[in-house]
């Protein structure tokens, strides 16, 4: 479980995150939304301590990782996969060679073990074939199925997505969707997905996070979010959904 | 039992990402290192001897002039401005495009620390290679005066030799040793933490290596003065 409690953050004179407070729990898939700009960003790197908070804290299964040394950090962090907006993979490997990268340090496998544990997250989020490629030879979507592969490839307990349909055609982010659930339910993962995608959103998760003007504006259950009450809500629902061009109630799943 | 294991591995890979750096910033500097070395060599000995010409002096003074500047300076201090511009952009370019598009986070969110990965192997490969290219610009540049000592018929190389000979301070190449050490962690420190901390995107990282090119020269120029000072 991880616990956001009374988060603030600013980088000098700009305010990012005022008093934000979260719970995610264990299995869930929360989606944290909002506008361009809105900190969803920085608020999902306080969460594997890429940034510390101004005030508050962060407990992530009860450790403050706000708090706790360097080292104790870095075991906590072996518990999460991220998927960075870009992918982030390292330029200078193949895919292969970065799905490798985190089983070669931190898991005991042997060679071949690690070859086939490579080949089997590639199968997953079906790129089978992109071994070889490196990461400039690779379209927007693959290199984030890549990254994928290589953020699941330790077996988290936790996943974070950074944008992870933004910049896609819809049916790679149908795809990514797919993936995403898949994950939630064969790994029993807890996932935490930034997103602006509301089409996404509806898509994949069981809870929202609504961040406006620096704080959290709302959070509750997915079918709770057509809130005609809160006008603030609402359009930043309706926008989106306009944007994407589909109706949420008709692409939701069962 | 894991752990023992993932540290014997990452013991490997520091030292393959050293070996890859001392390749990156050593050998294949060479080239570019012996061409500058060579013709400064050349070229201080014709100066020299040009400068010497109407005075009484004997012809093996060139060489008492010109091994020494090598050693105490020009061998150093050419090498640094050249790997100033060859290595301390590319490091800080390197760090810097890893830095915006998120890998370096993507390293410390896996249980890595980026630091000592990243940052540590070129440093230390700095601090060995600078002083091998030193020796070896030095060697370049004192066979560069003398190919054209020769060649102009300014002096023979056995006056060159002697020369070098009769004003040799056993201190000088150890100067010029310490000045390469020093010259080698300041390019590859700042290279490292302009690239590191770099902010915003595309422009963000041609803005470090820029930074990263001319405050490595400044400090260099520093570094230079404050040796000379404190160790002459
Ligand atoms: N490292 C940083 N330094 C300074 N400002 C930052 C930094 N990271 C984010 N910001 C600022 O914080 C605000 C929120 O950014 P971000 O969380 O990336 O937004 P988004 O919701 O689009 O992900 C933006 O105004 C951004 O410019
Ligand atoms: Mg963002």
């Amino acid at each position: 479980m991880i616990q956001i409690e009374h988060l603030h953050k600013s980088f000098g004179d700009l305010d990012v995150l005022e008093d934000v407070s979260l719970n995610i729990h264990e299995g869930e898939t929360l989606a944290i939304i909002g506008q361009s700009g809105s900190g969803k960003s920085v608020l999902m790197k306080h969460i594997v301590g890429l940034l510390s908070p101004d005030r508050g804290r962060v407990l992530v299964d009860d450790v403050d990782i706000c708090s706790v040394p360097y080292e104790r950090l870095r075991e906590v962090r072996k518990h999460f996969g991220v998927l960075f907006q870009g992918g982030a993979l390292f330029d200078s490997m193949t895919s292969e060679e970065n799905v490798a990268f985190p089983l070669e340090y931190f898991s005991s496998r042997s060679p071949a073990e690690i070859k086939a544990r490579v080949a089997e997250c590639l199968e997953l989020v079906r790129m089978p074939d992109v071994g070889p490629k490196k990461p400039a030879e690779l379209s927007g979507g693959m290199r984030k199925r890549v990254a994928l592969a290589r953020a699941i490839a330790l077996e988290p307990k936790y996943i974070l997505y950074d944008e992870p349909t933004s910049g896609l055609d819809p049916k790679t982010s149908n795809t990514i969707d797919e993936l995403i659930q898949q994950l939630a339910e064969e790994m029993n993962v807890t996932s935490v997905v930034v997103t602006h995608d509301m089409h996404s959103v509806f898509n994949i998760a069981d809870r929202a996070a609504f961040l406006y003007g620096k704080s959290l504006h709302w959070v509750g259950p997915i079918d709770a979010i057509h809130n005609r009450d809160d006008p603030v809500l609402d359009s930043f629902v309706t926008a989106s959904e306009y944007h994407v061009g589909t109706h949420p109630t008709a692409s939701s799943p069962s | 039992m894991g752990r023992a294991f993932a540290s014997v591995r990452e013991v490997r890979t520091y030292w393959t990402n050293f070996i890859t750096q001392m390749v990156r910033i050593g050998v294949e500097s060479i080239p570019i290192v012996a061409l500058a070395a060579a013709f400064t060599g050349a070229v201080l000995t014709v100066q020299t001897a040009y400068q010497l010409q109407t005075s009484f002096v004997p012809n093996t003074i060139i060489g008492s002039i010109v091994v020494p500047s090598m050693m105490l300076e020009l061998a150093a201090v050419i090498t640094a401005f050249i790997l100033a511009g060859r290595v301390g952009a590319r490091i800080a370019a390197e760090l810097g495009t890893m830095r915006v598009s998120e890998q370096i986070d993507a390293l410390e969110v896996m249980g890595l620390n980026s630091i000592s990965f990243l940052i540590l192997p070129r440093v230390l490969a700095g601090v060995v290679m600078f002083p091998a290219l030193y020796i070896f610009a030095c060697l370049i540049g004192i066979g560069g005066g003398l190919g054209i000592a020769e060649a102009a018929g300014l002096l023979s190389t056995t006056e060159f030799i002697e020369g070098a000979r009769q004003f040799y301070q056993p201190f000088d190449p150890y100067f010029g040793l310490i000045k390469s050490i020093t010259f080698g962690f300041i390019i590859t420190s700042i290279a490292c933490y302009k690239g590191y901390y770099t902010q915003g995107g595309a422009e963000g990282v041609g803005q470090s290596t820029t930074e990263a090119a001319v405050q490595s020269c400044v400090f260099v120029l520093l570094a230079d003065l404050a040796l000379a000072v404190l160790l002459l």
